[in-house]
């Protein structure tokens, strides 16, 4: 079991430009069911991928991959024509939420923006814009989502990622990868790894997905990765609280964060006395959590959530 | 991005939102020459001659040159000497602010130097009070705040008074409601002409905020003046930097001379660079990962010199660059480069890494750690480049070296 996405998730590509070819490509190779790509200027046509099969991924394949991929027009068509439920959007930040709203009217369940530096005015109208949709965003400015060995969609590397017992969820990419990287290396593995992104306005948050991972028999224990700004990993702690049955451990970034300053991520700012890391770790540490000292430290904090659960 | 307060009042001025009047000077002659027809029009003897620096606390901050001078000073020599008083005072005073060193609450210890000033119009204030336009992250929607205790920080009233401070949430979908603005006017006791012209503010400034993608408008203070009428007595305004290619007219107000030099010509080369006070330079890809090697750092005792990312795309090139901007800083005492290559391979990290040190020379120790893809091949390009460079099995083992190596 995972969440959001396995091996059945048929996947589109919003934004077929370089970046999107190149990732879509890394995605088909791992396995992942990537059956179509958008693109205005180039509906009608389809793109052709091929290479070596990286077998880090769906197993059972063989050593080469031969593909094409049909390029439609609008969303709209491609869900049509291949029933997708999942897409990634590549689209460049002054399009890119033009491009998430157009998914969710095509009725794509899951949306998955791996852009950055949408502006924050647009996100704020497609969020209000996908209120009342049955659909789920996840991002935008974050790596994506992956259930080993079943399903990638977006920018991570594959191969670092084994099939286990933990759920992921983060607001950096480069964090999730040193979190799964060592989960893979203390045997615990990953359910699935999902990336919320760096933006202050984006689709799913902590509590969305610790409820996903709360609900799936296969998740054992989760690791979140928070950072300065906003409130979202006090929220996630009060909901911990609440309704969390499972072991939960976690990391927050920024504690030698100066106040006032961006710190690369558009939503890691402490504003106001706001947001600060010590807060944050306060209220995880306050509702139970196993908080890493340090980011090598994430796998043990995992290992001691899960003793501490009397889970072995 | 950050603008002046006289910029921000000539972006309210043109969607007639109300601001006192003014004129930005650089020199001396300039100040003299602004304040006859300042006074000529507004009618009012009085007039404020106010440093313009991107800070808050200006009129209780001091000059390093004049200590007992504030960045912001009331002339009311008007008053009984005329305007000719006025004249020579804004003269004199400008004659020691400009080119002078302020420091307020917002600057640090070493200040900023005031090039520009704004000298605008006396006015007769009935009250203060405090309005702004700002994210509210949690709902993921813009709202307008508003508070009776204007002059005073609005964070100080959320911890001491919380119940004086009022928000109306703007929806997307419609905009600021006028019976929204009607509540918030109410709230803060305006009535009759004030609460029209209240209202009236509200609505312009919440529609103004959305149109420019400003990221904080905040009025500190709004004043109503003994006529009824409500106006921006201050105005700091920050934009959407991811917004900017929509808004030309306000990239162009951007005074790079406010920025950081290092941070400045690190975002030339597209790198993420954020200048601190410690000894430990780093270089790191991913936001996230380079926040919490700072963070390592200063836990195993050090402390970080500076933030860094250098992306997900990174060159050998940029690479280059960015070991150009961290070795220019004289504080640094060693550099750890955290890589976690993921897209990114470990061997063109390290490519960059022997390039840049070939290039640029190295005077202080050198940590790397690699992860990730390709790392085998990384490691070896670092071993037979014949460099100073002590590599590491994991990031706080890096911190640590690199701490231990520079102290």
């Amino acid at each position: 079991m995972s969440v959001l996405i396995d091996k059945d998730t048929k996947v589109i590509v919003q934004g077929m430009g370089r970046t999107g070819q190149f990732h879509a490509d890394k995605s088909i190779a791992y396995g992942t069911n990537i059956v179509g790509g958008v693109h205005p200027s180039k509906a009608g046509t389809t793109l052709s991928f091929s290479g070596e099969t990286d077998h880090s991924g769906v197993p059972g394949r063989p050593d080469t991959y031969e593909v094409e991929v049909p390029i439609f027009g609008t969303v709209r068509d491609a869900k049509k024509t291949t029933g997708a439920d999942a897409t990634v959007v590549f689209v460049p930040p002054p399009f890119a939420a033009d491009a998430i709203m157009e998914a969710a009217e095509a009725g794509i369940e899951l949306i998955i923006c791996v852009t950055e530096g949408i502006p924050v005015n647009d996100m704020v109208r497609a969020k209000r814009y996908l209120e009342d949709k049955p659909v789920r965003l996840v991002g935008p400015n974050c790596p994506g989502v992956i259930t080993p060995k079943e399903c990638r969609i977006g920018i991570m590397p594959g191969y670092i990622h084994t099939p286990g017992r933990i759920g992921v969820v983060s607001r950096s990419g480069t964090l999730t990868y040193e979190a799964v990287h060592q989960l893979t290396n203390n045997g615990l593995g990953q359910t699935t790894a999902i990336g919320i992104g760096g933006d202050p306005v984006n689709g799913t948050n902590f509590i969305d997905c610790l409820a996903l991972f709360n609900d799936d028999p296969e998740t054992e224990g989760v690791i979140m990765i928070g950072e300065i700004g906003g409130t979202a990993e006090e929220e996630a702690a009060a909901w911990i609280t609440e309704n969390m049955t499972k072991p939960v451990a976690g990391f927050i970034a920024g504690t030698t964060a100066p106040p006032g300053k961006r710190m690369g991520h558009a939503g890691a700012i402490i504003s106001g006395g706001m947001g600060t890391a010590d807060a944050k770790i306060a209220a995880l540490e306050a509702a139970g959590v196993v908080v890493a000292p340090t980011p090598t430290d994430m796998g043990s904090a995992m290992l001691e959530a899960l003793e501490k659960a009397g889970i072995s | 991005m950050k603008i002046h307060e006289y910029q921000a009042k000539e972006l309210m001025a043109g969607r007639g939102i109300p601001v006192p009047l003014g004129r930005m000077v650089t020199t001396v002659e300039e100040a003299r020459a602004a304040v006859a027809p300042l006074i000529g029009e507004s009618g009012n003897p009085v007039v404020v001659v106010k440093s313009q620096i991107h800070a808050g606390g200006r009129g209780k901050g001091r000059f390093v040159e004049h200590p007992d001078l504030g960045g912001v000073t009331v002339v009311t020599d008007g008053i009984s000497g005329g305007v000719g008083a006025a004249e020579e005072a804004v003269a004199g005073l400008a004659e020691q602010m400009l080119g002078s060193t302020l420091v307020t609450i917002q600057t640090g210890s070493e200040g900023k130097v005031v090039n520009r000033l704004y000298i605008e119009q006396g006015i007769d204030i009935d009250r203060e009070l405090y309005l702004s336009v700002l994210l509210d992250r949690a709902r993921s929607r813009h709202i307008v705040m508003a508070s009776t205790e204007g002059g005073t920080e609005i964070e100080v009233v959320a911890e001491e008074t919380p119940e004086k401070i009022l928000k109306e949430e703007i929806d997307p979908a419609v905009g600021l409601l006028p019976f929204q603005a009607a509540r918030l006017a109410a709230g803060l006791g305006l009535e009759g002409d004030a609460g029209k012209n209240g209202a009236r503010f509200m609505s312009a400034l919440a529609e103004a905020a959305v149109d420019w993608d400003s990221d904080l408008i905040e009025i500190n203070p709004l004043v109503v003046t003994t006529e009824g009428a409500v106006m921006a007595l201050d105005g700091k305004m920050g934009f959407d930097s991811n917004a900017l290619f929509r808004h030309p007219d306000v990239e162009a107000m951007r005074d790079e001379s406010e920025e950081d030099p290092a941070e400045l010509e690190a975002s030339e080369f597209d790198l993420s660079f954020i200048s601190l006070d410690g000894t430990i330079g780093c270089m790191v890809n991913g936001a996230g990962l380079a926040m919490a090697t700072m963070d390592v750092i200063k836990y195993v005792g050090g402390e970080p010199a500076n933030f860094l990312d250098v992306g997900g795309g990174a060159t050998a090139d940029k690479v280059t660059a960015a070991f150009k901007i961290i070795t220019k800083d004289p504080n640094v005492k060693g550099i750890f480069v955290n890589i976690f290559g993921g897209i990114m391979r470990c061997d063109t990290i390290a490519t960059g890494v022997v390039q840049a040190v070939q290039e640029v020379g190295l005077e202080v120790p050198l940590v790397v750690r690699l992860e990730g893809t390709n790392v085998e091949l990384g490691r070896q390009i670092i071993a037979e480049s014949g460099l100073n460079v002590v590599t590491a099995d994991d990031m706080k083992d890096g911190a640590a070296k690199i701490v231990e190596l520079s102290a």
